[in-house]
C-alpha cells in the first residue's frame, strides 16, 4: 500500500488534478465509445427486426 | 473444381460476413470481460500498490493510462491500414468493415493519448504542450484519423469509402516509424525509449502493473472493434449491400 490514508489517496502527493483529471477522461471516453457501440447494436438489430416483420406483413398481405 | 479454387472458396466463405457475426458473438463475453477484469487490476495496482517515482512523486501513475494509450492509438491505426489494404487488394469486405470500425477507436486512444500525456506533462516539465517531435507527429495521427473518419463519412457508396479510406491510412502509415523514432532522431522534451530496447529501464514494480495495463488496453481496443464490425455488418445487411467479394455495391 503506497498511502497511508484515504486523503492522501485523493491527494496523490500534490497531484491529485492531474492524476485524477487523466484516469477521469479515460474512464469517460473509453465508457462512452462502449456505452455508444452498444446503443448502435441495439438500435440497428430492432430496425433490422422491424423490416423483417414488415416484409413478412407485406408478403403475406400480397399472398 | 481444382484444390485451389475450393481453398479460396473456403477462405471467402470463411471470412463471409454471417459466419464472422456468429465469430464475433462467441468471443466478445471472452474479450470484453478479459478487457474489464485486467483493466481494473491495472488500474487499482497502478494507483495503489505500485511505489511513486523518486522525482515525478505519484504523478507517475498517469504512465499507466498514458502509455496504454499511446501505444494503442499507433497499434490500432497500423491495423486499420492492414485491414484496409486487404480490403483495397483482395476486396475482403469484412476487412473494409473491421477498418472502417477500427478509426473512432483509434482516435479516441489518440486524445487519450494527448490529454493524458498533458497532464503529465504539466507537474513533470512545467508546461502542457510542447511542439516537439514525438507530441507533434502523435498530433498528426489525430488529424489523420479525423480525415479518415471525414472521407469515410463523405462518401455514400460504402466500397468506394472503404477504398478512399485505405488509401489515406496507408500514406499516412509513414507517421507511425515517424512517431515511435522521434525520440532517438530529434531533441525532443518527450522521454526516451523505456521499453522497446533489450534491457527495459523501467523498475519492475512500475512495469508489471503497466504490462496489465497494455494487455487490458490491447483487449479493450479489440472488444469495441470488433463490436464495431459487428454494427457494420448490421448495417450493409440493411442497405442490402453485397457481400460477395466479386459483386459490386450499386
Amino acid at each position: 500500500m503506497s498511502f497511508t490514508s484515504w486523503s492522501a489517496f485523493w491527494q496523490m502527493g500534490g497531484y491529485g488534478p492531474y492524476v485524477w483529471g487523466a484516469y477521469g477522461i479515460t474512464v469517460i471516453v473509453l465508457g462512452g465509445l462502449l456505452v455508444g457501440y452498444l446503443w448502435r447494436a441495439r438500435r440497428l438489430r430492432q430496425q433490422l427486426a422491424h423490416e423483417l416483420r414488415r416484409n413478412q406483413v407485406q408478403r403475406l398481405r400480397s399472398k | 473444381m481444382s484444390t485451389a479454387y475450393s481453398w479460396v472458396t473456403a477462405f471467402y466463405h470463411l471470412a463471409a460476413p454471417p459466419r464472422c457475426y456468429q465469430l464475433i458473438g462467441v468471443l466478445l463475453p471472452w474479450l470484453g470481460g478479459g478487457a474489464a477484469l485486467f483493466f481494473i487490476v491495472g488500474c487499482v495496482w497502478g494507483l495503489v500498490f505500485s511505489p511513486p517515482d523518486y522525482q515525478q512523486g505519484d504523478s507517475v501513475r498517469i504512465m499507466y493510462v498514458h502509455v496504454p494509450a499511446a501505444m494503442g492509438s499507433m497499434a490500432v491505426y497500423v491495423l486499420m491500414a492492414l485491414m484496409g489494404a486487404i480490403g483495397l487488394i483482395w476486396h475482403i469486405k469484412i476487412a473494409d468493415m473491421m477498418a472502417r470500425s477500427c478509426a473512432p477507436v483509434g482516435a479516441a486512444f489518440t486524445v487519450l493519448a494527448l490529454v493524458t500525456g498533458s497532464l503529465w506533462g504539466k507537474p513533470t516539465w512545467g508546461t502542457y504542450w510542447v511542439w516537439d517531435a514525438r507530441l507533434t507527429s502523435e498530433l498528426i495521427l489525430l488529424f489523420l484519423y479525423m480525415g479518415y473518419i471525414a472521407v469515410q463519412n463523405a462518401i455514400e457508396d460504402r466500397d468506394k469509402a472503404a477504398h478512399a479510406g485505405a488509401l489515406i491510412a496507408l500514406v499516412g502509415l509513414v507517421n507511425i516509424p515517424i512517431i515511435h523514432y522521434s525520440v532517438e532522431w530529434w531533441n525532443t522534451l518527450h522521454q526516451g525509449t523505456s521499453l522497446f530496447k533489450l534491457k527495459p529501464s523501467l523498475d519492475s514494480r512500475l512495469l508489471m502493473p503497466l504490462v496489465v495495463m497494455l494487455v487490458a488496453y490491447a483487449l479493450i481496443a479489440w472488444t469495441l472493434i470488433l463490436i464495431g464490425t459487428r454494427n457494420e455488418i448490421l448495417l450493409r445487411r440493411r442497405q442490402s449491400i453485397p457481400v460477395q467479394p466479386w459483386k459490386k455495391s450499386t
